[in-house]
């Protein structure tokens, strides 16, 4: 399960993933051509992205007729939040990140 | 587009027939599934309900198409918020495919409705279930705090 880990931590390492994650999260089920139109890359990098998200089971492919549809899947994250957070922790956990959130503004990164 | 989806994936170390049964037979559903016992045959066109410890139906629908250990869909109705259970059917699909040591377990939940309510709550759940399933085959014990109904529900 380890190399899986490492795909997921490789895939989020770079900032254009991280950007059409962001994308698929406010808007979820989008095409190739959907995601392309509101992207600064090429339509060869973003096809690029998607395949190593896919790989890292970050994002899902659901095919409708001729078109695939991409999902956000948020498994993996999920249980990579498992594996280092107790059960106890988390309310507070999202109490510290509501404060900071609101502190400090939406940021992303 | 007037519909609300969300697609889940997790690949779990077992066979595709025991993922099958873990989740169909009450003995393992209540174990990751917070104590609750899904009440059906298990036939296309039975009638399918989600009951909570206290004997409340959360979640009441049909099978619409059963392939063991294939694919399953269920449509999936709230009973629990009025809100959500004005929004009607849902449709609930699990598909799971083989895959070397593993299965590939395919979580899609569909309405015919934007910015649905159910979609949001389900979406929230799921996660925490289907990795405390994950963790029930793999390690024989289920995630903390999914083997309980949840407070103030």
């Amino acid at each position: 399960m380890s190399a899986d880990v490492d795909k997921v931590f490789k895939a989020l390492a770079a900032p254009e993933r991280r950007v059409l994650l962001d994308r698929l999260r406010a808007d979820n089920g989008q095409t190739l051509g959907q995601l392309c139109a509101h992207l600064d890359m090429t339509r060869q990098a973003v096809t690029k992205h998607l395949n190593l998200l896919e790989e890292a089971n970050l994002v899902a492919v659901v095919r409708r007729g001729r078109e695939k549809l991409h999902y956000l899947n948020p498994m993996p994250i999920h249980e990579i939040a498992e594996r280092w957070i107790d059960k106890y922790e988390r309310g507070r956990l999202r109490a510290l990140a509501e404060l900071k959130k609101r502190l400090e503004g939406e940021n992303h990164g | 587009m007037a519909e609300s989806q969300f697609v889940y994936v997790t690949f779990i170390r077992t066979t595709p027939e025991k993922l099958w049964q873990a989740l169909t037979e009450p003995e393992f559903t209540r174990k990751f599934w917070v104590d609750t016992v899904q009440e059906c045959e298990w036939k296309p066109g039975a009638s399918w309900k989600l009951m909570a410890p206290d004997g409340r139906v959360a979640d009441a629908g049909q099978v619409v198409e059963i392939d063991p250990p294939r694919k399953l869909v269920l449509t999936w109705q709230n009973h629990l918020f009025p809100e959500m259970t004005a929004e009607g059917f849902s449709r609930m699909t699990y598909e799971l495919e083989a895959k070397g040591e593993t299965v590939k377990l395919t979580l899609t939940h569909t309405i015919e409705k934007s910015d649905s309510k159910l979609i949001k709550g389900v979406a929230g759940g799921w996660p925490m279930i289907l990795a405390s399933l994950k963790s029930l085959l793999e390690t024989g014990e289920p995630l903390e705090g999914t083997s309980t109904w949840p407070k103030g529900i």
